[in-house]
């Protein structure tokens, strides 16, 4: 039962997080979750909206108050230490937290008033993280001129002000241009190289997670598995194979009468997976006895893991019930 | 702006001693290892509280319109009410113009709509994901909610003296003790409603709610305080409301303090400017201010309670 501690040479986890739960009076959004961030990582969180990610991220950022289990951030708990770990973290929110009235630079000044930012070093620093996501230029402009890409991209430089050890960005590049998400993707990897900090993030984009050092796939309140993007790719181990069929169901019949292969509709297209794709093909075509309106093969991606292991795409979990509420509830308070 | 800023080192314990060696007594220990963060002090929840309070001047300045439509309601009952109502009652104010009957009263009025304005913005900064950016910082609550209700107070303040400007033109001569005096229940009542509508403000996360509810409050508020009638010799009804109104303390300090300083018949100040009693006791206009300071404060501890326990 007694576990040796660990040894004195390695770092204190950024993030170390112990059977945490989240209920909402009926609903459990976190069902006892744990897992450990190194100092250093980037550490993503996918899952589909309404998977209990966000939930996650607000109890870890102090914001949430977690109905069990603890967590330390920075090596403080999160509820007993709450403004130690405020201190120690850089938060950047799905929606915009700015104030549009503000100027970039007075934005900027006000975070680093409320943190207590030593002022002597508050002009160098804010220069230094405007510099990095090439808004300096834009300082004096008011908040409300910026478009969203430039928005999001001065809460990271906002974020990063007081010099967090563990910045947190939960979805960062949702609503954004493709353009603009690469660009908040080689800012979040330049960091990782200049500063001595930890990136937690969520995402429910499936190549984005493709950036991070190791993923935690969460679905339904729970982790439901995590490691580094390759690991995980390489257990599914299959090629992803989709075929359009005139019907469906038939389809998978004739899979299962004649490969013994489990397929399911997923896209809207019957989709299974295989040890090598392209040499299947053929075979499928001399004998499936169905037509085949087109087919796709694919390497595994994250989103095959994500199946293989919920048995559905993200795309498809994404339209689930909870989350139609969401959005309902969200077009509702506008 | 500030002033307080040390530069570190420059402090030795004992004084002056601006001896060339600099580093030698290694003392004072302001070290700083990047830009860690100190941990909390007073210094930082002053720092918040500052900056909070100059966030409110700086949208203040920047919003001429609010500036603009916040005088807008003093100006028509003090100018159209005012003049227009004057023909009618200068029976009763034994040759004292309405004008200068009323404007004690929007003297208050001046502060109170800016004020209130000031303190709906929480739910805008709400509603726009501005306030998170508060909330999560590594401060007391109290912090921001007395910057926020200090802010309010300030730009109230300075739109009240506007109206303060106007003395002149409705027959009350400008006189230094007069200002301080008015200013200072500006102030006051400033502080007040903007600390009751953080209260509401930490309750209410919908504007038009927020905006529906103040207004409910703010006007019978004001038509029960006396601003535009004398508070003697009412119907028994609307004396004991305008005496339970929390802004009849405020209006009618204000009313004794310009009043002071007119030069008018004994029965035109018996009439205009009864003061308030209770039980036939006329309560002095200390008593009325600490009245306004009381639930102004009890208000900002609502408030403060409120918004801590918000997560």
């Amino acid at each position: 039962m007694s576990q040796p501690s660990p040894p004195i040479s390695s770092p204190a986890p950024a993030v170390s997080v112990n059977g945490l739960v989240k209920r909402y009076d009926e609903v459990e959004a976190v069902r006892g979750i744990e897992f450990e961030v190194q100092s250093g990582e980037i550490f993503g969180f996918l899952g589909p909206n309404g998977a209990g990610k966000s939930t996650t991220i607000n109890m870890l950022c102090t914001l949430v108050r977690p109905s069990g289990g603890s967590a330390l951030v920075a090596g403080h708990d999160v509820v007993s230490e709450r403004d130690e770990v405020r201190r120690n973290i850089g938060l950047v929110f799905q929606d915009t937290t700015l104030d549009g009235y503000l100027t970039a630079e007075q934005n900027l000044r006000l975070h680093a008033e409320l943190y207590g930012v030593p002022r002597e070093l508050v002009g160098e620093r804010m220069r230094q993280v405007m510099e990095m996501v090439s808004l300096w230029d834009r300082k004096d402009s008011l908040v409300n001129t910026f478009s969203g890409g430039m928005k999001r991209r001065l809460e990271i430089a906002r974020g990063l002000l007081h010099s967090p050890r563990v910045l947190f960005l939960d979805e960062p590049t949702v609503g954004l241009d493709p353009q603009t998400r690469s660009s908040i993707w080689s800012y979040i990897r330049e960091l990782k190289g200049r500063e001595d900090i930890t990136i937690f993030l969520t995402t429910h984009y499936m190549d984005e997670a493709e950036y991070c050092d190791r993923i935690a796939i969460m679905d339904q309140g729970q982790i439901i598995v995590l490691d580094t993007p390759e690991a995980l790719k390489a257990k599914v181990g299959r090629d992803r194979v989709q075929i359009q069929t005139d019907d469906d169901q038939a389809a998978i019949e004739a899979l299962r009468e004649r490969f013994e292969i489990e397929a399911t509709v997923a896209e809207g297209m019957v989709t299974f997976g295989v040890p090598e794709g392209e040499q299947f093909v053929p075979r499928l075509f001399s004998e499936l006895g169905q037509r085949i309106r087109s087919v796709s093969v694919s390497r595994p991606s994250l989103d095959d893991v994500f199946m293989s292991y919920t048995g559905s795409t993200i795309r498809d979990a994404e339209s689930s019930q909870t989350d139609n509420r969401r959005n309902f509830a969200k077009m509702m308070s506008r | 702006m500030a002033s307080e800023t040390t530069t570190p080192g420059s402090v030795t314990p004992n004084g002056a001693a601006p001896a060339v060696g600099a580093g030698a007594g290694a003392g004072g220990g302001h070290q700083i290892a990047g830009v860690r963060v100190p941990t909390r002090s007073a210094g930082s929840e002053l720092r918040a509280i500052k900056v909070v309070w100059k966030r409110e001047l700086i949208r203040f300045s920047r919003d001429r319109l609010r500036i603009l439509t916040s005088l807008m309601q003093p100006f028509l009952f003090l100018f159209v009410l005012g003049t227009g109502l004057s023909r009618l009652a200068s029976a009763g104010t034994h040759g004292v113009n309405l004008r200068t009957f009323v404007y004690p009263g929007v003297l208050c009025m001046a502060v109170m709509f800016t004020a209130m304005f000031s303190a709906a913005s929480l739910v805008w900064d709400r509603e726009f994901g501005f306030l998170r950016e508060m909330m999560v910082a590594p401060v007391r609550r109290s912090s921001l909610v007395l910057g926020k209700c200090f802010g309010g107070a300030t730009v109230a303040g300075f739109q009240g003296v506007i109206v303060l400007c106007l003395a002149g033109l409705v027959g009350v001569p400008y006189s230094a003790i007069l200002i301080i005096e008015v200013f200072a229940l500006q102030l006051l009542l400033a502080f007040a409603i903007t600390a009751f509508g953080v209260m509401v403000a930490a309750r209410i996360t919908q504007m038009q709610s927020f905006m529906a509810l103040m207004q409910m409050a703010i006007m019978p508020m004001y038509f029960l305080s006396g601003a535009l009638f004398p508070v003697s010799g009412l119907p028994q009804w609307l004396e004991i409301l305008n005496r339970l109104d929390p802004l009849t303390y405020a209006v009618d300090p204000m009313r004794r303090a310009v009043f002071a300083h007119l030069h008018i018949s004994d029965a035109a100040r018996k009439a205009l400017d009864p003061g308030v009693t209770w039980w036939s006791w006329h309560v002095p206009g200390l008593i009325e201010a600490a009245v306004v300071a009381l639930l102004g404060l009890t208000m900002l501890a609502i408030a403060i309670v409120e918004f801590s326990r918000a997560e």
